[in-house]
């Protein structure tokens, strides 16, 4: 190990962190917009749209990030329409991320109970107040679990913007081993930025998912 | 420019893009190169299979020891991306152990790692849903351990875990496109030779090869997922 090497280049690896972490939280913002319209449609069955998400949903489940991010950075500019790498990232991001969001948050609202609704419809709630006061806050206290794994899944997938030319920590991995023949020390690297970036939210998923299911035996 | 003339433009384009694929034999070509990414990912998934059960039926032991470590390799192979392990399997080995790997060998053994671990979690989760009456009816009418475990507590466990194991192959299939990084000649490495050799005569061939590599995965994955859902169905 090349201790002087590690940290020349550590400067390096948090910028490239830094572009990860932001690409990510950019992507879960918006597919988690996309999965909650999403879910939204497929709960309350609304005719035509529910067909799409359907289509959409199959679509995005059924192929792999690095095959979206190709079509799109590849494919799109012969078709006259010209992505930016980070435009690719996050469409791609995002493209994917709906779906899984969509199938948390579907499950999590068909998780509610029906005696739940008719009773709030009993004492005569609007169904705007049933679906603020009575189904969502059930629902989201549910979802979080599978949200978590939403997350984690989604910052792991963002492994591979390198093949669309974003500078990430892949990248530069990459770049030091082909440039100074430095493998452990871009390796050993890399695993410790990934470590500290998803140990603590796999750490809190696991508290999250513990104190969920006290809430649930206490029902 | 009119805009009608640009959209006749692309569709030319997309049609002279799609003719690159009837040329000599690059569709069947590309078909080879799925077959690649599948057959890695069906060797991946046979081992995962074998192993996970053994190592989900090891996290369900009762010693604190086993319990942890189990964990612990569970938690490194669910935080790791899977690229970040075939780029050490493929670069560091070499450089650390001096053991040169070809990329498909590197692939099959990051595959099999990554997917015991996951497997190892779903049949511990399917073993740990086994109601604990099971066991404990089994013991009353004087069945040995082993009578139990061959006869109550598999045949259940196997009814779950086949819908979760499709899940996971399907998976491991979107996941082995990954490949294409440490040197394997799959499917998007032949895409991008047919794109390359076309470059100057249809320079719009990426749209057709990219297309038709994404609607492979799909159907792949599609009727894989399908299977699982109708199996699912058929248990309820």
């Amino acid at each position: 190990m090349d201790f002087g090497f590690i940290q020349k280049v550590i400067p390096m690896y948090l910028q490239a962190a830094w572009l990860t972490l932001r690409l990510a939280l950019i992507g879960i913002l918006l597919s988690l917009l996309l999965g909650l319209i999403c879910a939204l449609i497929k709960y309350y069955k609304i005719p035509v749209l529910r067909r799409i998400v359907g289509f959409y949903i199959e679509l995005s489940r059924n192929t792999p990030l690095l095959i979206q991010l190709f079509f799109l950075y590849f494919a799109f500019p012969r078709m006259g329409i010209k992505l930016s790498s980070v435009q690719c990232a996050i469409i791609g991001l995002t493209f994917l991320g709906g779906s899984y969001m969509e199938e948390t948050f579907r499950s999590a609202l068909e998780s509610v109970s029906k005696v739940q609704i008719e009773s709030a419809q009993c004492i005569g709630l609007t169904p705007r107040q049933v679906t603020q006061y009575v189904i969502l806050p059930q629902a989201v206290s549910v979802s979080i679990p599978g949200f978590c794994a939403n997350v984690m899944f989604l910052i792991k997938e963002t492994s591979v913007f390198s093949a669309v030319a974003l500078a990430d920590l892949m990248y530069i991995a990459k770049d030091l081993i082909g440039l100074y023949y430095k493998t452990d020390e871009a390796l050993t690297l890399l695993c410790i930025s990934y470590f500290v970036l998803l140990l603590p939210i796999s750490l809190l998923a696991a508290y999250a998912e513990r104190r969920l299911r006290y809430a649930q035996f206490g029902r | 420019m009119p805009s009608s003339d640009v959209s006749v433009n692309m569709f030319e384009a997309i049609r002279q893009a799609f003719g690159v694929l009837t040329m000599g034999t690059n569709f069947v070509r590309l078909l080879g190169g799925l077959w690649v990414t599948v057959w890695i990912a069906l060797v991946s998934v046979a081992f995962s299979i074998i192993l996970g059960i053994l190592f989900g039926m090891l996290m369900t032991v009762k010693n604190r020891a086993i319990k942890i470590i189990c964990k612990i390799y569970l938690e490194i192979m669910r935080i790791m991306p899977q690229m970040v392990l075939l780029f050490i399997a493929y670069y560091g080995l070499t450089r650390m152990f001096n053991i040169s790997l070809s990329g498909e060998a590197a692939s099959i053994l990051v595959f099999t790692l990554w997917g015991t671990a996951e497997m190892g979690d779903l049949v511990r989760g399917s073993l740990e849903s086994v109601p604990k009456h099971q066991y404990e009816s089994g013991r009353a009418i004087g069945l040995t351990e082993r009578q139990i475990f061959l006869y109550i507590i598999i045949p259940q466990t196997v009814r779950s875990l086949i819908p979760l194991s499709m899940n996971l192959i399907t998976r491991m299939i979107k996941t082995t496109s990954l490949v294409v990084f440490v040197g394997v000649i799959e499917v998007v490495k032949i895409g991008q030779q047919i794109i390359e050799a076309n470059r100057l005569t249809v320079p719009t061939a990426s749209i057709a090869v990219y297309f038709v590599i994404f609607m492979m995965y799909f159907f792949v994955c599609w009727i894989l997922n399908l299977g699982a859902r109708a199996i699912e169905r058929r248990q309820k």
